[in-house]
């Protein structure tokens, strides 16, 4: 018993001694622009624009069920020019960050993971290396400034189109006009509505970069490895959105 | 000139190098014979820093490559040419990209200079023609010489193979052997093999050191080597099963087995 306790501790910390190693490389690697600045156009193009489909697709059905969620809560008891209140504010600080992000964390974080363990055990990333390029700056440093960037974005055009959608489920399904719609949008309204949930979004993009790096940088042994590394990133990367979705909330909100 | 310096490196708790010291001459072809899973890759892969020594060291003219910095292991890096043992070809590249890319670490090089001397390198390893492939669509056998071209394309003065003819029919063994021959000859390198391969050995090497429970149980020219009076050297060159000892290539365990494997590979 005594001797598990001890295994657990052991490998805890020589976890976080890993995972510090992995930071200190990382930040190590920055000074090194030449490298990773000529693939950071790559990676944006490839976190922002190839995530924009299931993003907007998510987003919008976020917006219709938000509508109808408001009036049906609403009805009878709270103006329904608040429908509009409810989408913007919970879209802008809530749902289009954190869907977005747990979206991407299977789309971006599990194809970083995949790709890098892949690299990882095939030897490329040794070859990089041998080829005297830093791998962390060729691979690593590139990813997480991307999916630190194009999250934002991203999250932007999901805030956009939920809001969109909300509306015109707003006027179309529900007894809501536009002006009472955009009267119950501004009401409340405040820029830090939208800044808090980029300021979100940012972070989510830079941890799940860093976890599907980190996993899949760190795979170990074949296909299977890669597909460990991959279902890891998956859910670190879920369960650490959810944390520092909490972190921002106590932080912000409380002090907001 | 490459030294091995009573090299020890373990994995947990295996010993897979244990006070291995081999020097490898300018010039020379060394290839490195042993048992799978002996820590031959490992040991190679000390000289070009993937790895970093428990003790002991290994110089590459006269520089401990564990002591160097990032710019300093990069310096030594490009005047080496490693061919991996599966290639380890970059599959988001075509043939092209990858050869060009280590080119393109070199500032002093323009696009001109770098496409002619992908040509180059292609040439050498009589695959012409083949840039804009991509490298799924080659055989083991192309791959392996595409390898082979990438690493001489940084015209390096070192050339490390992993087991270069591992997994190929005897024809493509050969045909990769004459390229290692013909390397040497083009750009008179110092060449380091690593391979259990006796006919592959003993038509490239100079030198032929096997190395044997983590150290150099006998090092000499390939008549040498094929005289040798040692009961290991004799079981294993003439390919007997019964004169593996037991503890010849580290009783692995399958978690222990990984490990070096992951850390070779």
């Amino acid at each position: 018993m005594l001797a598990a306790i001890g295994r657990s501790a052991t490998g805890a910390v020589a976890g976080f001694g890993r995972i510090g190693l992995f930071l200190a490389d990382t930040a190590r690697a920055l000074a090194d622009v030449r490298t990773w600045g000529q693939a950071l156009a790559q990676q944006m193009r490839r976190i922002g624009v190839d995530s924009l489909p299931i993003t907007l697709f998510i987003a919008a059905f976020t917006g219709i069920v938000l509508a109808l969620l408001a009036s049906y809560t609403f009805t009878g008891a709270v103006p329904m020019y608040l429908v509009g209140t409810l989408v913007g504010k919970t879209l802008m600080m809530e749902l289009g960050p954190v869907l977005t992000a747990l979206a991407l964390a299977g789309r971006v974080g599990a194809t970083m993971a995949a790709e890098l363990g892949t690299m990882k055990v095939t030897e490329q990333v040794d070859a990089l290396e041998t080829l005297a390029y830093n791998p962390y700056a060729y691979l690593v440093i590139p990813r997480v400034l991307a999916g630190t960037l194009m999250f934002p974005v991203v999250v932007a055009f999901a805030m956009g189109i939920g809001l969109f959608t909300g509306w015109i489920a707003a006027i179309t399904l529900l007894p809501v006009s536009t002006d009472e719609f955009i009267r119950g949008l501004r009401l409340f309204y405040r820029p830090f509505d939208w800044q808090y949930g980029l300021i979100k979004s940012a972070s989510f993009g830079f941890t799940i970069s860093l976890i599907g790096c980190y996993l899949g940088l760190s795979t170990r042994g074949g296909a299977e490895g890669v597909g460990s590394a991959t279902t890891r990133t998956v859910v670190y990367s879920a369960a650490m959105i959810l944390l520092l979705d909490a972190y921002w909330a106590v932080t912000l909100l409380r002090a907001g | 000139m490459i030294a091995f310096q009573d090299l020890h490196k373990a994995f947990g708790p295996k010993r897979v190098l244990a006070g291995f010291s081999l020097d490898v001459r300018d010039g020379e072809t060394m290839v490195i014979i042993g048992y799978s899973g002996t820590g031959k890759s490992v040991a190679i892969k000390h000289v070009v820093g993937l790895l970093d020594p428990d003790a002991g060291s290994v110089t590459v003219d006269g520089q401990a490559v564990h002591e160097l910095d990032r710019t300093g292991l990069d310096v030594v890096r490009s005047r080496i040419g490693f061919v991996f043992q599966f290639a380890a070809l970059f599959d988001s590249f075509t043939i092209y990209e990858n050869i060009a890319f280590g080119l393109r670490r070199r500032r002093e090089l323009g696009e001109g200079e770098i496409r002619d001397r992908v040509a180059h390198a292609l040439e050498l390893v009589d695959l012409p023609g083949t840039e804009q492939r991509m490298p799924a669509e080659l055989s083991g056998g192309m791959r392996k010489r595409v390898g082979l071209a990438r690493a001489i394309a940084i015209q390096p003065a070192y050339m490390l193979y992993d087991e270069p003819t591992t997994g190929l029919d005897p024809v493509t063994s050969a045909v990769i052997d004459a390229l290692m021959v013909k390397t040497r000859e083009a750009l008179g390198v110092t060449s380091i093999v690593i391979t259990h391969d006796m006919r592959s050995a003993y038509t490239v090497g100079d030198r032929i050191a096997m190395l044997f429970q983590g150290k150099v149980r006998q090092v000499g020219t390939v008549a040498e080597i094929r005289e040798s009076a040692d009961p290991v050297v004799r079981g294993f060159i003439e390919g007997r099963a019964d004169a593996k000892p037991a503890e010849a290539a580290t009783d692995l365990t399958a978690e222990e087995a990984l490990a070096v494997e992951g850390a070779e590979g």
